[in-house]
């Protein structure tokens, strides 16, 4: 498998994406001697999690909002490095819409890039072999109310902390469900937001069933009871086994109805109770980005990209790492890609890889995994949330189509899963490509969240798509 | 085993093909169950396009089943012409060059002879017509009689109109027979239903459903891909493709060669469809095919080469080897009817399809000449 538009015999891996298993992914390959072009839709390195301040805020201390900085430090040190010494290729704003796997006889991967913000300019570069890093993309529920402006996604609160550094001054309500809740809650407190209540669907008793496997990671407890014990300092309130009924407001959000959730999961009759706040920001966990795979004809799982022990997907020549393989945090994701990574060079460079070289990330991989599985069992949406979406609600808000419609299309119109749903109802046919309202969607037709396929990882201009596989690779 | 169910026609397949059957033999006032192992729509029916076409059809038992078939389609439009956004806003066929202008015209005057309705375009009058066409182009026909539904929305609610009850969910693993061998029903996962009648309108499935019966018919899947772009502003009014003649001589029949079809839709997206592979079920996605779209849809209309694609799907197009479906009673199995195998146009010939099905079911004659659908046709072939 040597790209044959490169004189020397180095072989040639691309990874797609640059967070935190992208890195460790990079590093590790460049480390075992192959060529690594890193590619990622964003402006710097860092993904989901070392997501920094943007240069020109000057923030004095980013480390503050970050408490696993040395690991980022480290990491970033090796990419310099390496791209110094030239055996690495970093390209930013590079948005891969689609990884082409070509015939024979060269064989071997294309991966179609758009360029810059505007996403119009085309690129294309050729491996050998693919190292998907894609990451993950957030969750959200619909609940009547939550289209006003001041409602934001739990990720997008976290983006705009690390990146734009927010205003302080306002009031939130942090809500929903999933381990993400307690730090994004704690940042905004830490910015100077005061957090009405932390509203958060899950029931403590199940972690005390999951004690044991949550046990084996000290240190993640540690972490979460940190956390818990910094926002209580800030008085926030805490709400467990609670959910939003409902997001008020007329131009914007003034205030949320909160109400208890019962055994059963259903609304506790008369527990509603309304906080005022001017911002909301709710998460339901997350879903892997698997669109490139997919497309690729990777074997998925369930929402994630199927892997073996060396981290390889079914399609020779393409390994996955980090959330787009399950979501569980960045410590996993930074253990996938150095097993990645170091896997992939040994078998461009023609050699059986050792595992003996990456024993601990092993240890690390499974302990996490097993953790990860722990809190999937524990933080879960409400049994019946669809009760919560009125008919009026709108669910997907490309296209603007109300909870009424998709259970119309289900009920009258035959339709029996989000394929046929969306085919009836126009749900998921807009600009998010149901990325958004997706798990809603499946919900309200009473049937399993399937992957559904999106060829395009990006929306890609017809002449670009004409011409696609025609650059000169120099 | 749940209870047990009779009516007087089970239809399986709840595509195009099959709600339709339902609503005609439903009207015709028979009692009518129509059995999917999926939802509505969810075969090819949810994976195609809704053109309904008598432009690209040369004269024949096909564009006379297209003709009758439009025909019904604008009464049908008159009940639920918003539901199914239908629209008549008709079909632009042009030629790229003055060899391929005249060919084309050619093709035009044999259809006129069979009843479609073909207006020569000049140049000039071409860019009124569709006003961001390339420049340069030498004419065009005009076909006012092609139309486009959306093809789910138009398979549930002819099914919702038609009265006939739904069984989704359902696969059928049996056609019950008499010891005569004539039809008595069929036999699902969640039970048996009970009829005379069986009507197979499981398109590219029909094969499979045909060998429950002991008959074979060999309809086989047929790979297209179709592009959807973002949403805009109604900038292609009618169906717009190149139709160019292959110069080979040497063949008696020209091939009428065409690249993709764009058309705007309702919603606001354009479609550019659809390409035409054997591959079996293959589902890979092909980038080389899709760029080949891509490239036919811009050289028509450079505008679009910066409008994005948003989204690709595929679906597989039910063929029979001489690419006319079969419709009517099988003599081989009594009480046995099919509907299937319409390759590239069963949401456009569904309804004249229903319409002939249902005139058999009730002992009229039927308005078409059924020879050359004969389901039996291929028996004597090698598989
Ligand atoms: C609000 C929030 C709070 C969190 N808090 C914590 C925490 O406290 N502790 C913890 O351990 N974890 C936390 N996480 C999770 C952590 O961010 C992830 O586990 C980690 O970032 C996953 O790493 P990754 O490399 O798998 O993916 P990501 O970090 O998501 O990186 C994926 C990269 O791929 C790029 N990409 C994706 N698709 C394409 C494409 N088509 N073309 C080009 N580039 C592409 C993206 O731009 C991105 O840079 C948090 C996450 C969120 C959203
Ligand atoms: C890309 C593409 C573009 C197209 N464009 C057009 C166009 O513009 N105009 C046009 O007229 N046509 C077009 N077509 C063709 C058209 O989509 C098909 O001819 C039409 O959908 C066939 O409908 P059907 O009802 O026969 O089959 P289907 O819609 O496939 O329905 C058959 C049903 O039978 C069910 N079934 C099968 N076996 C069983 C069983 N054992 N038990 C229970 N249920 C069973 C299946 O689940 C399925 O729902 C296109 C097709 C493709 C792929």
């Amino acid at each position: 498998m040597t790209d044959p538009n490169r004189s020397g015999a180095v072989p040639h891996l691309v990874v797609i994406g640059a967070g935190p298993a992208g890195l460790a992914a990079s590093v590790a390959a460049a480390a075992c001697g192959v060529r690594v072009t890193l590619v990622d839709s964003a402006g710097e390195a860092g993904g989901q999690f070392y997501r920094r301040p943007a240069p020109g805020l000057r923030a004095r201390r980013p480390q503050a909002l970050h408490h696993q900085w040395r690991t980022w430090e480290r990491l970033k040190d090796g990419l310099d490095r390496y791209v110094r010494a030239g055996c690495v290729r970093h390209l930013t704003e590079h948005h891969v819409w689609c990884v082409e796997r070509r015939g024979e006889p060269d064989r071997g991967f294309t991966v179609h890039a758009l360029l810059g913000p505007e996403q119009e300019g085309a690129a294309e570069v050729r491996a050998d072999a693919v190292l998907l890093a894609t990451g993950g993309y957030e969750k959200v529920l619909p609940f009547p109310g939550w289209t006003l402006p001041g409602v934001v996604s739990a990720g997008g609160a976290q983006a705009m902390l690390k990146g734009a550094l927010v205003v302080s001054g306002r009031t939130a309500v942090v809500a929903g469900t999933g381990p993400l809740l307690l730090p994004v809650a704690t940042g905004l407190a830490a910015a100077g937001v005061e957090i009405a209540a932390l509203v958060e669907s899950a029931d403590p008793k199940a972690f005390v069933r999951q004690s044991r496997a949550l046990a084996a990671q000290p240190g993640k407890v540690a972490e979460g009871a940190g956390y818990a014990a910094r926002l209580l300092r800030h008085r926030a309130r805490l709400l467990a086994r609670h959910t939003i009924v409902e997001a008020h407001g007329t131009e914007r959000l003034e205030a949320v109805t909160v109400a208890a959730l019962d055994a059963s999961g259903r609304v506790r009759p008369g527990s509603e109770r309304r906080v005022p706040c001017d911002t909301l920001a709710v998460g339901h966990g997350m879903l892997p980005h698997t669109d490139l795979a997919d497309t690729l004809g990777c074997r998925l799982d369930g929402p994630a990209v199927h892997v073996d022990d060396e981290q390889r997907t079914d399609v020779p020549g393409v390994w996955a790492a980090g959330e787009t393989t399950g979501i569980g945090g960045s410590a996993l994701s930074l253990a996938e890609g150095h097993i990645a990574g170091c896997s992939a060079a040994a078998r461009l460079r023609g050699t059986e890889p050792d595992p003996g070289a990456w024993a601990a990330a092993a240890r690390v991989r499974a302990r996490l995994r097993a953790f990860s599985a722990a809190l999937d069992s524990v933080y879960a949406p409400p049994v019946h949330w669809t009760e919560q979406v009125t008919d009026d609600t709108v669910v997907c808000r490309c296209e603007e189509v109300t909870g009424g419609a998709i259970r119309e299309a289900v009920a009258e119109l035959g339709a029996g899963d989000p394929r046929t749903v969306k085919l009836l109802t126009r749900a998921g046919m807009g600009w998010c490509q149901g990325r958004m309202c997706g798990p809603a969607v499946a919900g309200l037709a009473g049937c399993e969240l399937a992957p559904s396929r999106r060829p395009f990882a990006r929306p890609v201009p017809l002449g670009i798509l004409a011409r696609a596989g025609e650059m000169d690779h120099q | 085993m749940s209870k047990r169910l009779t009516c007087n026609v089970v239809v399986v397949g709840a595509g195009m093909v099959g709600a339709a059957c339902a609503l005609y033999a439903g009207r015709a006032g028979l009692d009518v169950i129509l059995v999917d192992r999926g939802p509505v729509a969810g075969g090819t029916t949810g994976a195609g396009e809704g053109n309904l076409l008598v432009s690209d059809k040369e004269p024949g038992p096909e564009l006379d089943l297209a003709l009758l078939s439009g025909r019904l389609w604008g009464e049908l439009a008159q009940e639920f012409g918003e539901a199914v956004e239908y629209e008549s806003k008709g079909g632009v066929v042009v030629a790229s060059s003055p060899d391929g202008l005249a060919a084309l015209e050619r093709f035009a005057q044999g259809q006129r002879a069979a009843g479609v309705v073909a207006e020569p375009v000049a140049g000039d009058g071409l860019y009124d017509l569709e006003p961001h066409l390339a420049p340069g182009l030498p004419g065009a026909v005009h076909y006012p009689q092609d139309a486009q539904v959306m093809p789910a929305l138009a398979a549930a609610h002819l099914l919702r109109a038609s009265g006939a009850r739904l069984l989704t969910g359902h696969t059928v693993t049996d056609v019950l027979r008499a010891p005569d061998g004539a039809v008595r029903g069929v036999r699902t996962d969640k039970g048996d239903i009970h009829a005379p009648a069986v009507i197979n309108a499981a398109g590219t499935w029909g094969g499979e459903l045909a060998a429950l019966a002991g008959v074979r018919l060999p309809v086989l899947p047929r790979r297209g891909f179709v592009l959807v772009t973002e949403p805009l502003p109604r900038r292609v009014r009618h169906k717009v493709y190149a139709a160019d003649y292959v110069a080979d001589v040497a063949s008696d029949s020209a091939a009428l060669q065409t690249s993709p079809v764009v058309e705007g839709t309702a919603a606001g997206p354009i479609l550019i469809g659809a390409s035409r592979e054997r591959v079996g079920f293959d589902r890979t996605f092909s980038l080389p095919v899709v760029r080949a779209l891509a490239a036919g849809a811009t050289r028509l209309f450079p505008f679009l080469e910066r409008v994005r694609a948003m989204r690709s799907y595929l679906g597989f197009r039910p063929y029979l080897p001489d690419h006319l479906p079969a419709v009517g009673t099988d003599p081989r199995v009594p009480g046995l009817y099919h509907a299937c195998g319409h390759e590239g146009a069963g949401i456009g010939l569904a309804t004249g399809t229903a319409h002939l099905i249902a005139q058999t079911l009730t002992a009229k004659t039927p308005d078409l000449d059924l020879t050359p659908f004969r389901p039996d046709r291929f028996a004597a072939e090698a598989m």
